[in-house]
């Protein structure tokens, strides 16, 4: 990647105080300057809102920003022009919003995006519910009308906190330069500590011109922002006795689980104990799924053995997770059997939709160690885990690839992660293309597994695969797998990729459906493909090269692993048209609201 | 992949032939004798909130009731002795879990203090005013001295009555001065206080949090009654 990414042109600022002008142009100051950096250590100090701004960001380490110019935004542009911060120029701001929820999924601390007021706060709001939804670390800077103008329908004006107060972890409004720097640190404390989440600081144009010489506060929640690292030492002791006493006992390993960095721990304490490992879709890479305790996901579209364990378990423990009904399916008949123990930072998780016999309200990894501790013996389940593998060939994930019709999207996601490491990371969209990559790609390691689980945002993927990038070891891959639905949604940030010579590798399952709501519409709706029938798609290896980048397409089996292999190897953004049988679908499948127990394996058990 | 992979598709037995487990969950997640419907009957309770005194708390706190569909029946707002804060009553009618919900619900935003459900005997009050016909005002004072109604207005064919006391007193009150023809009636909804020493919303900010685990927590021995329900 380019060094500086999108230098900004100075502009001829009318509005500028002339005082400020003549201000920095004293030879006192000046001298000043020239002092300053000399000393690597000291950096300039702050003159304004904007300054601050940035050097809230600075302390807090930020290296990359993504983001889109405007006019309320601007001084906060002008101020990241001195900065060392990376500045990446998305072709959207929803792609701007996405790029730094992958960003603060890959990297485990917020992505920063920015964007002006108006159009651009309000493209931001689809990442920030995402991020909302899946509880990532995000902070969002959005510009503001000026003060005075503020609640009079002003030229790009909107209620932007009010707009995305639903949506983030929390906002605010700035009011006071000498404070605006101390709200971004803030917000990006809340947006890392506890559960994680999206924050918001809209920031109006005069608050950030106006003339400041306070340096922000080092990124600090605010006091009344308190968490609870350690659970009740009691509910341990009885979830442990629990777990000691269990015949058929489960780990249910949730999203939470990953970015609290509890992987770790939870393998040591499934291993231990043989304990059978279940996850759910944001848990993916939390425990790897070629371990013989590794279930795979449980779910809608989960494994059937995933399903069978969680279903006939007698003891689930439940870590970072808030049981989306996605994963329960119908509640009454979620884990039947179980008793419940429950770990999670946030205590309104605690029996949101299942009831925890045992609530254990603290961060992950504190709280597994803490059981790990109380834990004297493992339980006895020879039996159980025996009946865990035996789901796992009664039901193993196969599918026919038969020579005489179009490639199957299975073997395709199996071809990308045989043709990658195993750090590679793998962004989606959302449809069945983001089933198949969670079904038949093997993740051994957390923050690998890039998708919008909770929202279901098509269009996630090729701006997700821009944020993972940047984020990302320089010897991880970066794989978006995409329908071609979702990649048609937000397809400009090629542009960006192309520009940033990103090197990333996106194949898109074309299927010329909008395929998931395809296959419902023949299991739920007779049949009638209502504005389903993608007929039209353009070639989007062409498309590629349309864009700056390398172009490929498939058509058969006989060109799979060749052309993966060449794309991925290409040094730069490549895209695969993968033509896959339109007619594929995704199983198994529990319908919505359904028994987990009850998964159908092809359309007439639905 | 092995080519006997490819040949193969998904396959096991199909869900008539596998086992089901026993047990069975009600709608609110709680494990229950699948013989017996058991579920939470929905009561109504008054939540005290202490709130930063600040602009858009108030759309934050009704934005979280509306937005999980939490049934709300009143909410007022009102400063406190501190400048800084106000208090939020809420009264709400939801089972037990949807209260718990609700709660912690209210703790997870930044400008709310603390949180607390008020015990069944704490102070409620309502407030309404009555504007009644009164072509019959010697009528209209025999019932507004039966509710200790006060006169605020009286014009030649209006009378206006300030009423206070619990919901129910209101209640009866509007129904017998109904008699005489009502115009218009304004309710504030309900405010409350603890009784005696006892303090309404604490006011220690760091034990908003430990507060809402704690109460997380207490589930564990929280008991829940199954009944057979009537219908
Ligand atoms: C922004 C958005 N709009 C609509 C939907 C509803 N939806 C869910 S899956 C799907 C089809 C996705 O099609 P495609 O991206 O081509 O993937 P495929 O299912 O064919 O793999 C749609 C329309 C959505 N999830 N997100």
């Amino acid at each position: 990647m380019s060094e500086r990414a999108a230098k900004i042109t100075p502009t001829d600022d009318d509005e500028q105080p002339d005082d400020q002008i003549t201000d920095s142009a004293t030879p006192d100051a000046a001298a000043e300057t020239e002092t300053e950096a000399d000393s690597e250590s000291t950096p300039k100090p702050v003159t304004n809102g904007a300054e601050s701004v940035i050097r809230a960001l600075e302390n807090a380490g930020v290296e990359y920003a993504f983001g889109v110019q405007g006019g309320a935004i601007m001084p906060v542009y002008d101020a990241l022009y001195d900065s060392d911060i990376t500045h990446i120029t998305m072709a959207h701001e929803q792609g701007a919003s996405h790029a730094a929820d992958a960003y603060g999924i890959v990297a485990g601390k917020p992505g920063i995006c920015l964007a002006t007021s108006g159009p651009g706060a309000t493209n931001l709001v689809t990442g920030l519910a995402d991020a909302d939804m899946d509880s990532d670390p995000m902070v969002a800077l959005t510009g503001q009308v000026p003060t005075e103008f503020v609640g009079n329908d002003a030229f790009q004006e909107t209620d932007t906190t009010g707009v995305t107060t639903p949506v983030t972890k929390n906002n605010s409004f700035a009011t006071d330069p000498d404070r605006v720097g101390t709200d971004v640190s803030e917000a990006f404390a809340l947006a890392s500590e506890g559960r994680p989440g999206p924050t918001l600081v809209d920031l109006p144009k005069d608050i950030t011109k106006s003339e400041t010489d306070v340096e922000p506060d080092a990124p600090k929640t605010p006091d009344t922002y308190t968490v609870q690292e350690e659970a009740d030492p009691e509910i341990v002791e009885a979830a442990a006795e629990r777990i000691e006493n269990s015949e058929r006992p489960a780990l249910l390993l949730g999203g939470g689980v990953i970015k609290a960095e509890a992987s770790e721990v939870c393998r040591e304490f499934a291993i231990e104990h043989e304990i059978p490992v279940i996850t759910t879709m944001p848990g993916l890479g939390s425990f790897p799924e070629d371990h013989e305790l590794s279930m795979e996901m449980a779910g809608m579209h989960g494994t059937g053995y995933a399903n069978m364990a969680v279903t006939h378990c007698d003891t689930l423990i439940g870590i970072g997770t808030r049981f989306d009904d996605r994963l329960t399916g119908g509640i009454e008949t979620f884990a039947p059997d179980a008793e419940l123990i429950h770990i999670d930072i946030d205590p309104a998780e605690i029996s949101k939709n299942i009831h925890a016999d045992y609530p254990l309200v603290g961060d992950a990894a504190t709280v597994v160690e803490q059981l790990q501790e109380a834990v004297d013996a493992s339980p006895q389940a020879t039996k159980w885990r025996a009946q865990c593998q035996q789901w796992k060939s009664d039901y193993s994930m196969a599918y026919d690839t038969p020579e005489d019709e179009p490639v199957q999207p299975q073997f395709v996601v199996e071809a990308l992660d045989e043709a990658t490491s195993d750090n590679a990371i793998v962004t989606t969209g959302v449809g069945q293309h983001q089933m198949w990559a969670c079904q038949y790609w093997t993740y051994t390691e957390p923050r690998t597994w890039v998708s919008s689980h909770g929202l279901g945002t098509m269009g996630y993927g090729l701006p997700a695969a821009i944020g993972a990038r940047v984020a990302a070891d320089d010897d991880q891959e970066v794989v978006c797998i995409d329908g071609d639905g979702s990649f048609l949604m937000t397809l400009q940030g090629l542009s960006v990729a192309v520009r940033e010579d990103l090197d990333i590798t996106v194949a898109v399952l074309n299927n010329e459906y909008i395929g998931m709501v395809r296959q419902w519409q023949d299991a739920f709706f007779d049949g009638r493909h209502s504005a389903s029938d993608y007929g039209w798609m353009p070639e989007f290896d062409k498309l590629a090269e349309a864009f700056g980048a390398q172009g490929f397409r498939i058509d058969e089996y006989d060109d799979v692993a060749d052309t993966i292999q060449d794309a991925i190897a290409y040094d730069g953004p490549s895209v695969i048209d993968v033509h896959i049988d339109p007619q594929a679908n995704v199983y198994p499948m529990v319908p919505s609201g359904g028994d987990n127990g009850q998964f159908a394996l092809t359309e007439d058990q639905l | 992949m092995t080519d006997e992979k490819r040949q193969q598709g998904l396959e096991g037995p199909p869900p008539e032939e596998r086992r089901t487990p026993a047990g069975r969950r009600n709608k609110q997640g709680i494990r229950i004798d699948p013989e017996v419907e058991a579920t939470h009957k929905p009561r109504r309770t008054v939540i005290s909130a202490l709130v930063e005194h600040e602009p858009g708390v108030l759309a934050e706190v009704s934005g979280l009731f509306s937005r999980r569909q939490f049934n709300i029946e009143s909410l007022t707002v009102g400063p406190t002795k501190d400048d800084d804060r106000a208090r939020i009553t809420v009264v709400v009618e939801e089972p037990d879990p949807g209260i718990d919900q609700i709660k912690k619900q209210l703790r997870k935003l930044l400008p709310v203090i603390s949180v607390r459900e008020l015990e069944p005997d704490a102070m409620r009050r309502e407030l309404a005013l009555v504007k009644v016909d009164a072509h019959d005002p010697a009528a209209v004072s025999a019932v507004a001295e039966m509710y200790d109604a006060k006169t605020v207005d009286s014009s030649p064919e209006t009378a206006t009555f300030e009423i206070t006391g619990a919901r129910q007193k209101i209640n009866a009150a509007v129904e017998t001065f109904s008699q005489f023809g009502i115009r218009e009636i304004s309710r504030t909804g309900l405010t409350a206080l603890a009784r005696g020493t006892d303090e309404t919303a604490a006011a220690p900010s760091t034990d908003a949090t430990a507060s809402a685990a704690d109460e997380a927590n207490q589930q564990q021995t929280q008991q829940y009654t199954q009944t057979t329900t009537d219908d």
